[in-house]
């Protein structure tokens, strides 16, 4: 069985003024099915970068991305939005949630490109928020709630689709330690209970050890394992 | 309109600014429809009839131009004419030439038609048997502390009398009284009186007033009239009271250009402020618009929301103005009557009023949305 993520020989070159910045160079990747991967580095090692790639945020200069059997690295951005819709589930550091809406409408957010019922929409939403423990703050809205039950309704709003994928950008970035553990918690039994993969960029080694491996990246390169365990 | 709350939720995000933006769209809205009222009027001039009670019988060589008296029976014979009168148009002044009157000369059953002015059955009767005989509006009469049984010199304007004098002498025979003291400010008296003693002009009127039947027929009514004089020299124009005092202002004004130049320039100002706005809005929220691609909402979408969201803010606007302008109208028209040179906020306008909503709203709306729509997602969550 091949993995949920293939990269191969991925680069990406930015391009400010004249200048060229080569942000990832000829990295090869694969993530099973299933794994927790934390994704670590120094600052500007070109972390969010590579996650954006995966996530199909963004497009690489070169090299191929192959998420679940499907080429993404040459979809135009009409389509790349449908599969990100279809395919990923999206945490960052600064919870990106709409401040005019509830929870509650938040999470439905993704679902109103399905076809799902305004009823339907509802009930998903509300099971998601279930999941992540914040059933009873539905009603609220982002600046009612504290920053971890902010990211746990980004968190819900993230796999209200049910997607394969959920691509973390330092999703307790901005969070205290108690927080920071119950949100990681979550990732974890979404990751073990529900099969999700997931795949974290963080800054914090104790929130790396909650994934199942850890892959370091310097300067646009992946760090040999042997070599990031020394 | 499942992305509806999203839009209304942009339009929620900073109340103060939004009532603001929808206040000036409001204003200028209210004074579209209010110069459409007073334009429609002015357009409906030489046109196609509406519905109304009464008719105005004028030269179609324009309002200075004077009609046979011969015609007024013709007219009585059209069917669904009920009573004609004529009405000629004299002016004076009274004592000095700035107090200026408005007097005109009237047939015999101009008081039967206009049962709005309201006289005494004695003031009726003396009218009727007094050759010289006048009627005053009771605010005229104030005025000029005017009272029955005086007799008063008015300097006429356009007609000498045989042997070359201007001056007229009335016999006050008796105050009217209106609704308004707007309208208690003529003074009318007996075209037989005018016809007999001026020197040009005899055995012809000014225009006739014909009062219908049924409104629904003033079309009909008014084609059989002017047909009466089709080829023969004197051609008429036959129209709406209102449409007829649209006819005497224009003398004076060209109301389609003003009503064009301030709503230009008014609009102008609207697409100016409401642009800001807009920009403003859509700059402040690039980060939500980023997410929302994020999740997969595609460009087309996110350029569809920022203009409905522009769209919508006019529209809801716009309305409010154009409900403003409709109760105005009718309110107006309430005080002074028929002869209230403005249209009710009719279908017309509303639907000239709602392009004008889209249309404005689509244009404040293009930039911010094509900004939004093609936003990058990864400079835009980075706050690059
Ligand atoms: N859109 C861009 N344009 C120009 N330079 C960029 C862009 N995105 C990232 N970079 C540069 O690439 C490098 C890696 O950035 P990033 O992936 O955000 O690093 P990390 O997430 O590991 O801190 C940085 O030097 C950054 O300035
Ligand atoms: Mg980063």
């Amino acid at each position: 069985m091949s993995a949920l993520v293939e990269i191969g020989n991925l680069s990406k070159v930015y391009h400010r003024g004249r200048q060229t910045v080569e942000v990832l160079h000829h990295i090869d990747l694969a993530v099973e099915a299933g794994e927790f991967v934390a994704l670590m580095g120094p600052s500007g090692s070109g972390k969010t970068t590579l996650l954006n790639l995966i996530g199909g945020l963004d497009s690489p200069t070169d090299g191929t991305i192959t998420v679940a059997g499907e080429r993404i690295d040459q979809l135009g951005q009409g389509a790349l939005a449908r599969w990100r819709a279809a395919h990923v589930g999206f945490v960052f550091q600064f919870y990106n949630l709409l401040p005019m809406l509830s929870a509650q409408r938040n999470v439905e957010l993704p679902l109103l490109l399905t076809k799902l019922s305004g009823s339907q929409r509802r009930r998903n939403a509300s099971v998601a928020l279930q999941l992540v423990g914040l059933a009873d703050r539905a009603a609220h809205k982002p600046g009612e709630l504290s920053g971890g039950q902010q990211q746990r309704v980004a968190i819900a709003r993230a796999i209200v689709s049910d997607p394969t994928l959920l691509v973390c950008d330092e999703p307790t970035g901005d969070l205290d330690r108690q927080s920071a553990e119950e949100v990681l918690t979550l990732l974890q039994r979404l990751n073990r209970e529900h099969g999700k993969t997931i795949v974290m960029v963080t800054h914090d080694p104790k929130a790396a050890s909650h994934a199942g491996r850890i892959i370091q990246l310097d300067k646009g390169t992946l760090v040999p394992l042997e070599q990031a365990a020394a | 309109m499942k992305f509806l709350h999203l839009v209304w939720a942009a339009l929620n995000r900073r109340r103060a600014r939004t009532a603001f933006t929808l206040l000036s769209v409001v204003a200028a809205f209210l004074l579209f429809g209010l110069l459409e009222s007073v334009n429609s009027v002015f357009a409906q001039v030489g046109n196609s009839i509406g519905a109304a009670h009464r008719l105005v019988t004028v030269s179609s060589g324009g309002l200075m131009n004077s009609l046979p008296l011969g015609l007024q029976n013709q007219i009585r014979t059209v069917p669904g004419v009920q009573l004609v009168t004529s009405e000629t148009f004299f002016g004076g002044t009274y004592q000095k030439p700035k107090n200026f009157i408005s007097v005109i000369a009237v047939g015999p059953k101009f008081w039967d038609l206009h049962t709005s002015l309201k006289l005494s059955v004695e003031a009726r009767r003396a009218f009727d048997a007094t050759q010289t005989g006048a009627i005053v509006g009771a605010a005229l009469a104030r005025r000029f502390h005017w009272k029955v049984g005086d007799q008063i010199p008015i300097k006429a304007m356009i007609y000498p009398r045989k042997g070359g004098s201007y001056t007229w002498m009335f016999d006050i025979v008796g105050i009217y009284h209106a609704s308004k003291p707007l309208m208690e400010q003529q003074l009318f008296f007996r075209w037989r009186y005018l016809d007999e003693a001026r020197l040009f002009g005899s055995g012809t009127v000014g225009w006739y007033v014909e009062q219908i039947a049924d409104p629904k027929e003033a079309g009909r009514i008014a084609r059989a009239i002017d047909a009466l004089s089709a080829n023969s020299g004197h051609e008429t124009r036959t129209q709406t009271s209102s449409a007829f005092a649209a006819d005497f202002y224009s003398q004076y004004v060209d109301f389609g250009l003003i009503v064009s130049a301030v709503m230009g320039a008014v609009f102008f100002t609207l697409l100016l402020l409401t642009g800001n706005t807009m920009a403003q809005a859509v700059r402040e929220r690039t980060p939500e618009l980023a997410v929302l691609k994020t999740l997969g909402f595609s460009n087309r979408t996110v350029l569809a929301l920022v203009l409905a969201e522009s769209v919508l803010l006019v529209v809801l606007g716009g309305a409010i103005g154009l409900v403003l302008a409709g109760a105005t109208v009718h309110a107006l028209q309430a005080q002074m009557g028929s002869e209230l040179p403005m249209m009710p906020v009719g279908a017309g306008i509303w639907l000239r009023g709602l392009a004008a909503m889209v249309a404005i709203g689509l244009v404040v709306g293009a930039l911010p949305a094509r900004r939004g729509m093609r936003l990058s997602i990864v400079n835009a969550l980075a706050g690059r």
